[in-house]
């Protein structure tokens, strides 16, 4: 099971980083929201996978009494969820804020912060 | 129910009993009380006008504060504190040693600085868009990142100083102020999914998060581990967030967008906390790893440096030379970590004391010039600056000497300390691009001083004959301006002028992070402590025990 994960999330990764590699905004932030996936599901996996078994104490025990699923990778996944929802959220509005603005989601054609013919800086002294 | 009084249950065993002491709150206290006053702002966003003071008195809190913090640090050694009871490693641990507790001061100290110098750089309309409560929040992240003890924890803080600092940047939302944003925010995202991704097969491999538990775990691991694996992607996750060479490429396509008080705190703080979080993982946690990757950190490191500095000589746009200044010193940071030895990481740690102190001074002081200039900021249209404040120029080119590495100011003495490391470990060409990037910094930047404020007016002026002056600033708002980039320069003095107490805070840093114990002391000392007491108490009941049995045993016979 955790092999079958792990190739998974290889594939995750491979998809989430031919996306990025585009010049076009769209596509990058899909790769990002592929790429939250694959890194939520890579916690997930090397928690170790227990199937079947809730990490909830029976009634008048004190520990648990067989070994139950780890529950820590299931916080963790929950925090990057949230953390990663509302990055994507913020980079969307600002992704499409920028093709308001600068007309273009190719990222070679942005060049409003860093001119395209610059002039040098001046020579004397 | 677990918790019924049928059950006598032994909290000791897994929880802290001892309440927390004053000087455990002080530990996290700068992010109780940058998160507070964030929060109050928020309410109060139909009044913006009282942020600057509520921002100025918080900042003030936090850095008296972290002084005392580091003053306990510095005596008794790495101080710990656990959240919500729960024992280290399943608490969350907030964990500062000398390093952490150093970087944290100054940079609470740059942000004060800011604070009060910000109310001439943000208008109504940036106040009104929240600028103080978004600056208060990039101070939680920060100093989150320099207190934490726990690499998960870390890498929340890292999130949330970095959706504040989108907050920054994007303030005002000129059209090359949303290319830039664009380009910073998605780079360091990734950068920031590249260390989850790291610290996922952390977890996986040692099973804990708590940095001084992975420091002690890792020493004993299977020999198939795959650390080097994992160190590799922390360095190219801190690297990116560092904006080392090649992937610093965020850091000039956005730095020079934002206001300039937003530049400065960015170009102070923000890559840092990628250094500090570099040098936490590889050099604390995982120094085989560091051994691993040393040959690979001395090239990025000699790349950087020398990008950094041709970058800055290539640049017309002032705010931009200085960009490529904050990556050249990323350079000799990273320099430290590549070489490795106490003295090299000390080097390491100065040089962040140093550049956090310097960028935002020389942003700041830039900003002042731009402002007397009316919004120029291309250095063949610039000049003149002597002529209307002779105060700026000086204070700018203490800060240029200082920025170049030159004596006796604060820049000279940590490259002087990673000068020596990486002779005494024979690793000559480092040593050749710290030089030559220091002479490199020198000339560009001495060309800014040179046409910016030296010569009379911009090109094309007969040496200032017909320029038109520079509007200086006068009453209240000159004071604002000059009195935190003042006292940025005059540390920028002490740090060069008397190095002694920063080499033995440095030291103590460098010390604490080579030789993990004294830190997984203050993390696991507490815990000890009490196991122990209760071993004593166990005792103690089966001594009493036996000898009941001895005396039963006696009235038997």
């Amino acid at each position: 099971m955790e092999t079958l994960l792990a190739l998974l999330v290889g594939v995750y990764f491979g998809v989430s980083v031919y996306l990025m590699m585009s010049r076009y905004i769209i596509r990058i932030l899909i790769g990002v929201a592929v790429l939250g996936n694959g890194v939520n599901l890579l916690i997930f996996t090397s928690g170790r996978l227990t199937r079947e078994t809730p990490p909830i104490i029976p009634e008048g025990s004190m520990v648990p009494e067989v070994v139950t699923a780890n529950p820590l990778p299931q916080a963790l996944i929950l925090t990057a969820i949230v953390i990663s929802f509302s990055f994507l959220a913020f980079l969307l509005v600002l992704a499409f804020r920028t093709y308001q603005e600068l007309g273009t989601d190719d990222t070679v054609k942005m060049r409003v912060a860093e001119p395209e013919n610059e002039a040098f800086p001046p020579v004397s002294y | 129910m677990a918790g019924s009084p049928s059950h006598s249950v032994d909290l000791s065993q897994a929880m802290i009993m001892a309440p927390s002491s004053p000087s455990d709150w002080l530990i996290i206290s700068p992010i109780i009380i940058t998160i507070l006053a964030g929060a109050i702002m928020v309410m109060l966003r139909s009044k913006p006008n009282i942020h600057a003071y509520l921002a100025t008195i918080a900042m003030a809190m936090v850095v008296t504060c972290e002084l005392l913090l580091l003053q306990n640090v510095l005596e008794q050694g790495p101080q710990s504190m656990t959240m919500g009871r729960w024992m280290p490693p399943f608490g969350i641990s907030f964990t500062v040693d000398a390093m952490g507790a150093l970087l944290a001061a100054v940079s609470g100290i740059v942000a004060l600085a800011v604070c009060i110098y910000s109310s001439l750089d943000i208008n109504y309309t940036g106040r009104r868009l929240g600028f103080y409560p978004f600056l208060m929040l990039l101070m939680t992240g920060v100093s989150g990142s320099f207190l934490t003890g726990d690499i998960f924890n870390l890498y929340v803080w890292f999130e949330v100083m970095l959706i504040s600092s989108f907050g920054l940047i994007i303030l005002g939302g000129e059209r090359a102020q949303i290319d830039g944003a664009l380009k910073y925010a998605i780079l360091n995202l990734m950068a920031t999914t590249l260390f989850l991704v790291a610290t996922g097969l952390l977890y996986g491999v040692t099973g804990t998060l708590n940095m001084a538990d992975i420091a002690l775990k890792t020493t004993l691991l299977p020999p198939g581990a795959p650390m080097g694996t994992i160190g590799a992607l922390y360095f190219l996750a801190f690297a990116m967030k560092a904006a080392a060479f090649p992937v610093n490429f965020w850091l000039p396509a956005s730095y020079h967008t934002p206001r300039i008080v937003v530049s400065a705190v960015f170009a102070g703080l923000l890559t840092k906390v990628g250094v500090y979080a570099l040098i936490r993982t590889l050099v604390m946690i995982l120094p085989e790893s560091r051994e691993q990757l040393s040959e690979i950190m001395a090239i990025v490191a000699a790349l950087t440096m020398l990008v950094g500095t041709l970058g800055a000589l290539a640049q017309n746009d002032v705010r931009r030379i200085l960009g490529y200044l904050v990556i050249a010193g990323i350079g000799s940071m990273l320099a430290g970590v590549a070489i490795g030895t106490g003295t090299a990481i000390m080097g390491s740690i100065l040089y962040a004391v140093h550049s956090i102190l310097v960028m935002t001074a020389l942003y700041l002081s830039l900003g002042v010039l731009i402002r007397m200039s009316g919004g120029k900021y291309s250095l063949a249209e610039l000049g003149g600056g002597y002529k209307a404040s002779s105060l700026l120029s000086i204070l700018f080119l203490v800060l240029v000497f200082a920025v170049s590495g030159l004596p006796p100011f604060s820049g000279f003495w940590p490259k002087f300390v990673l000068v020596e490391a990486a002779l005494s470990e024979g690793h000559h060409w480092l040593t050749f691009a710290i030089l030559i990037s220091g002479l490199l910094t020198s000339i560009a930047m001495g060309r800014v001083w040179a046409h910016a404020f030296w010569r009379g007016g911009p090109i094309g002026t007969e040496d200032g004959r017909d320029a038109a002056p520079l509007n200086n600033l006068v009453g209240t708002v000159r004071a604002r301006a000059f009195i935190p980039i003042s006292v940025l320069t005059v540390f920028v003095v002490i740090m060069g002028v008397m190095p002694t107490p920063f080499f033995g805070m440095a030291q103590a840093g460098s010390y604490s992070l080579l030789r993990p114990q004294a830190y997984t002391q203050a993390v696991f000392g507490e815990v000890i402590k009490q196991k122990q007491e209760q071993h004593k108490i166990m005792n103690k009941e089966a001594e009493s025990k036996n000898e009941v049995d001895k005396k039963e045993e006696g009235s038997h016979q």
